[in-house]
């Protein structure tokens, strides 16, 4: 498959604007301002694309509702936060690749009428920091970014706001609070960003990896574009593969890619001639499944019905060694120390919920705590302000549902049978 | 208070947003910098230089994990031990940055050279277990690679 997204990126000097260039970097921007925003809005619409920060938002419908507001200035948000665990597939986009994700922000910015665009890129990242910094000045200099683009009397303005280090930013509305200057605490909806985001006005917040796409729609047409991947779910996917593989790394390939073939073909298989025994198919938010359940494609549509979802696309491999009352253990530290407080069900419940995993784990676990994880769970899911309890409880009922036994044997017999 | 150049360089963010409380989290970055961690008085100046409650700037403060409340050792190692690093031996790394430079997490060895955080992914899980020292990346990360990295950080 032609590279999309990770095209040139062996190159060492992928990221100067000369090479990006020389590879046909910003024809499609060109292009895109010979055509009128209306026309470029259907192919985006025909090309199926839909958000790749985790939700799968068919992105053409959300810029018709942006676009569809009267109110003015309007604001574009690249998502860069990549909190999810497991995940890093915007990280080569960022550093290797600036200028296409800035070159489908012109473009979006064209499409949207919005003039100004931040890239909120998470604390973690400060070498794409740098990057992104010298990309966008690159841009301005040679006039893909300013007040009169490619001397056709467009305007668009990017800056870099950093995050400080707080998951629950990566969700759309906290990190419109997060850019306004508050602590990212999500927001009621609606009203919807794309009415009423950032500054109280029309704000569309985009993945790094869905804008990218950009480029490649405008140049070679939505119809194309949709040709790769499944009816439903079209174009490339980056996967970001880690765990117990030979060779873990992201993977640029056609959206609905068997999560078999992900593993075995492209991640290289399990490490050290051991068993697979489970995996984390979208980043720690989505239940784990079970090593008979791999057969099963990667993409929105079709990871719900395998009892998961496609979130991020960040593959965890757990191998025969790993213990799953662990796993679950550190995934509810993390869920407990990045809630954002806002609301008591996961505020208390993932607490609650780490706790009783903690004893569990450390051979103190008491008779009735795996009933007791199952209905805290049950009575966090579906109540939270916004989806991060609602992931946190998924987590621990998709491994009570797949590992039940490995639980009570903690409990029952007070240790653990496994390596890690 | 901040001298002339930081305080340009406030002034010169704020004016990339619509709002002067947008250089919030850019500015208490900038105090961090500049004074190594977020004392009282840097948020106070951050406070005023904002003309934003105090309050409010140290309740926004605090809700950030990348923003420091007591001072840090000359390097600050950021160790992740999310569930990829995590299966690939990052606690037992937590063990051996005890052992061997007697720093613990939230905590700053005695010689004052290292300060040690938990980190909740930092997007190396290809190449996990993976840190970060001051803003570098270190992954793949061995007892024995630890060493050698943190050679060069003084
Ligand atoms: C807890 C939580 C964390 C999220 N983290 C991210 C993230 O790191 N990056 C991202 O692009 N989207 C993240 N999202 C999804 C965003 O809310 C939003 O749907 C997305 O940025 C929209 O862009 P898209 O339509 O291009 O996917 C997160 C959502 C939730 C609920
Ligand atoms: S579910 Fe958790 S993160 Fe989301 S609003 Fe409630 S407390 Fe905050
Ligand atoms: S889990 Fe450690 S870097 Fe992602």
């Amino acid at each position: 498959m032609e590279k999309i997204l990770l095209k040139n990126i062996d190159n060492p000097n992928s990221a100067d604007i000369n090479e990006y260039i020389k590879v046909g970097g910003y024809g499609s921007l060109s292009k895109a301002l010979n055509m009128q925003p209306k026309e470029i809005l259907e192919e985006v619409k025909k090309s199926g694309l839909r958000g790749r920060g985790g939700a799968g938002f068919p992105t053409g419908m959300k810029w018709s509702f942006a676009i569809a507001d009267p109110n003015f200035p309007k604001y574009l948000l690249c998502n860069a936060d990549e909190g999810e665990p497991g995940t890093f597939k915007d990280r080569p986009i960022l550093e290797k690749n600036p200028h296409l994700l800035i070159e489908g922000m012109a473009i979006s910015g064209y499409v949207l009428g919005s003039e100004f665009g931040y890239v909120y890129l998470r604390g973690e990242y400060p070498y794409a920091k740098d990057v992104l910094n010298k990309a966008i000045k690159q841009a301005h200099e040679k006039n893909y970014l300013g007040d009169n683009i490619l001397g056709k009397g467009i305007r668009f303005h990017l800056a870099v706001y950093q995050g400080a280090g707080a998951y629950i930013c990566g969700e759309e509305t906290a990190l419109i609070e997060s850019i306004e200057g508050r602590k990212g605490q999500p927001r009621n909806k609606p009203p919807f960003p794309v009415n009423a985001g950032a500054w109280g006005l029309p704000t569309i917040v985009n993945n790094v990896e869905t804008l990218s796409n950009l480029p490649y729609i405008v140049e070679a047409g939505g119809e194309a574009y949709s040709k790769t991947g499944n009816k439903d779910c079209s174009g490339p996917k980056l996967f970001c593969v880690s765990g117990c593989v030979n060779k873990p790394g992201v993977f640029e390939l056609p959206m609905g890619t068997s999560l078999r073939d992900i593993i075995y073909k492209h991640a290289g298989g399990i490490k050290d001639g051991k068993k697979l025994k489970a995996v984390i198919p979208g980043g720690i938010s989505t239940p784990v499944l079970p090593a008979d359940s791999i057969d099963c494609a990667m993409d929105f549509v079709s990871m719900p019905k395998a009892g998961s979802m496609l979130g991020s696309g960040a593959v965890i491999v757990m191998d025969e060694s790993v213990c799953m009352v662990r796993v679950t253990h550190r995934a509810l530290k993390f869920f407990e120390h990045e809630s954002c407080g806002k609301c008591v069900p996961c505020r208390e419940g993932t607490e609650w919920l780490r706790k009783i995993l903690e004893r569990i784990e450390n051979g103190k676990g008491r008779e009735g705590d795996v009933e007791l994880l199952s209905d805290v769970a049950g009575n966090i899911s579906g109540k939270t302000f916004c989806p991060l309890g609602d992931g946190a409880a998924g987590v621990v009922m998709g491994m009570l549902k797949h590992f039940r036994n490995e639980f009570e044997e903690h409990v029952k017999n007070g240790n653990c049978k496994f390596q890690i | 208070m901040f001298n002339e150049t930081v305080l340009k360089e406030i002034n010169e963010i704020r004016a990339k947003y619509p709002d002067r409380r947008s250089a919030l989290l850019p500015s208490l970055y900038i105090a961090q910098r500049e004074f190594g961690w977020l004392s009282h008085e840097a948020m106070q100046f951050v406070a005023r230089t904002l003309n934003l409650p105090e309050a409010e700037v140290r309740g926004t403060a605090s809700f950030y994990a990348m923003f420091k409340h007591k001072p840090v050792g000359r390097n600050l190692i950021q160790l992740c031990t999310n569930v990829s690093c995590m299966i690939l031996g990052s606690e037992g790394l937590l063990d051996f940055l005890n052992k061997r430079y007697g720093v613990e997490p939230d905590g700053t060895s005695g010689d004052g050279r290292f300060s040690l955080v938990i980190m909740e992914c930092i997007g190396a899980c290809g190449t996990a277990p993976a840190m970060l020292v001051n803003t570098d990346f270190h992954d793949n990360l061995t007892e024995q690679r630890i060493e050698e990295i943190l050679e060069k950080y003084k």
